[in-house]
């Protein structure tokens, strides 16, 4: 860390983007018939696509409470429970985060945010654990898996415009100052600065605002789930079950211990399209999962499924305790929107058995099944390299699109 | 609608713009930006917005152009659909602003609808990654990967 850079376009625009799971103690067959009802009640609630607006009103102030605490804002302020941040990576709260690092630009397209599910592909998924798709009967029950074919609910998303600006501000400022340190790059977009440089430390800081932006952006989401699930089934959303089981971030930068000639050093692991795995143990794991290792969520199509892992020792030893984030796209996006309609893709989908529904019928052309890779072959290449273990499959049965 | 190109890409959207002029490929690039994100048909001319922007490189003037105007559809809430820009090289004046280019444009466009615009994909920003904008012979050509 005393010699090493930190870069934007390493961490990616959107800070923080990562993935939450949710668990219900209701099983397919009390969901299923009313999926049409849930989704439709999801994408009333939870604002999504381009120029939306987000649910929680905030003014400047709120807006730099949220900044330097994230998740324990919102649990504070009514939306969630205690549980809920011991659930989250670093507590929901990344310590360090200072405001005056970041630009009133980003402030500006921030500040309305707060409770939007953004674009492209992020999304908010219900899914079920089918019985024959658990590997890990066991690490399953310890997270309250339990039930056969258990309803959860996946989401994904990060810091909105707010966490882009950030990332855009810091670019284009590293750019400019990098020839002064003598750093010379292959790529302009990962630009960089030495991180104990004045600009390396306050883009530090500054990228804390955007990640407690985007704890606190899934912290509230997951309240209107709740509330959501308690208004169609008609019951208070505690008796549901409607437990976090994790947030896992896949787009930061850490600073992270590491084994190097036997020796242990600090390093700063740039996480860009990456979830932290480390075994059981580890000083990272908040008190709950002390015992099972570092959960790890991989989303895959709103086709195909997605997977619950945990993380390994080995990924420490080998990956700087890193793995995959998502199953990756296998097409371009126009070539997708060439191959298939929206509308279409949206009935045979249904037919399958999965409820979609999405602000714009070509952003969800883009998101079909076969525009990603096989989400089972990407999975099992981690259980052979073993920088993660699978604990269960999940399958879509309604999906919001963003 | 535009003089643009989009190119394959796995993950993100990637065009490429030709023009004569300088103003033409900022225009173009900046209506490509918008058609990534809404149907440009259906996008009215109701508002103005005037942007200004200088900067001595020609490249990083379009880079703030495309950023400025992602800024005010997250901040303002707005969409273009029509862009007149108008580019002036510096070539006098103090030693400190020799050289300069000088960017006025307005873009007219209105709040987003979601119940009118076709809404597509949100941008998040213009990145580097093979990032360029140069003159070859008589024409300029500009090549942009936008993060969605």
């Amino acid at each position: 860390m005393k010699e090493g850079v930190i870069s934007p376009g390493g961490i990616g625009f959107d800070i923080n983007c990562g993935m939450r799971l949710v668990k219900t103690d209701l099983t397919i067959k009390e969901v299923q018939p009313k999926i049409k009802d849930l989704i439709d009640e999801f994408f009333k609630t939870v604002p999504a696509g381009v120029g939306c607006k987000g649910f929680v009103k905030l003014n400047n102030s709120l807006f730099e409470e949220i900044m330097q605490s994230g998740s324990k804002w919102c649990v504070e302020n009514g939306y969630g429970w205690k549980k809920d941040l011991e659930r989250t990576e670093d507590y929901g709260t990344l310590k360090g985060a200072d405001l005056q690092k970041v630009s009133q630009k980003a402030r500006s397209r921030g500040i309305n945010q707060l409770g939007t599910l953004g674009s492209g592909n992020h999304y908010l998924e219900v899914q079920v654990a089918h019985a024959e798709d658990i590997f890990d009967v066991e690490t399953a029950k310890k997270m309250g898996i339990i039930e056969k074919n258990q309803v959860l609910v996946m989401l994904h998303c990060g810091s909105r415009g707010f966490g882009h600006q950030i990332a855009t501000d810091y670019l284009k400022l590293f750019d400019k100052v990098m020839p002064q340190y003598n750093i010379k790059i292959p790529d302009r977009e990962l630009s960089c600065a030495p991180f104990q440089s004045q600009e390396g430390q306050d883009y530090y800081a500054a990228m804390k605002c955007a990640g407690n932006m985007a704890y606190a952006n899934r912290q509230v989401i997951l309240h209107r789930i709740r509330e959501g699930f308690g208004r169609v089934f008609k019951q208070d959303p505690e008796k549901l079950g409607l437990d976090l089981i994790y947030d896992c971030t896949h787009n930061l930068a850490r600073e992270h211990k590491i084994t190097v000639d036997g020796k242990k050093k600090k390093v700063l692991v740039h996480l860009k399209g990456a979830t932290t795995s480390v075994g059981l143990g580890h000083e990272r794991l908040t008190k709950l999962y002390k015992n099972i290792g570092s959960p790890i969520i991989i989303g895959g199509s709103m086709e195909t499924g997605s997977y619950l892992l945990k993380g390994t020792k080995k990924a420490e030893e080998d990956t700087f305790g890193t793995t995959a984030h998502g199953s990756g796209r296998a097409m371009s996006r126009t070539q997708a929107k060439k191959s298939v309609r929206g509308e279409n893709l949206q009935k045979s989908m249904e037919k399958k058995g999965i409820y979609v529904r999405g602000v714009s019928m070509s952003g969800l052309a883009e998101e079909a099944g076969f525009a990603y890779k096989e989400i089972d072959t990407v999975v099992g290449s981690l259980k052979k390299s073993g920088i993660s273990e699978p604990i269960i499959k999940l399958r879509p049965i309604g999906n919001v699109k963003g | 609608m535009g003089n643009y190109r989009f190119l394959e890409h796995t993950a993100d959207v990637m065009f490429e713009v030709n023009g004569k002029s300088l103003k033409e490929i900022f225009e173009n690039a900046a209506l490509a930006t918008f058609e990534v994100q809404v149907d440009l048909k259906k996008v009215k001319r109701k508002v103005k917005k005037k942007i200004k922007l200088k900067n001595k490189d020609i490249g990083l003037l379009l880079f703030e152009f495309l950023e400025e105007l992602i800024y005010l559809k997250d901040a303002k809430y707005l969409v273009f659909s029509k862009f007149k820009v108008s580019i002036k090289e510096n070539l006098l004046g103090k030693r400190s602003q020799k050289g300069e280019f000088k960017l006025e444009a307005n873009a007219e466009g209105e709040k987003i609808d979601p119940k009118r615009h076709e809404l597509k994909t949100d941008v998040k920003a213009p990145t580097f990654h093979n990032f360029f904008l140069k003159k070859i012979k008589n024409n300029w050509k500009a090549r942009v990967l936008l993060d969605i």
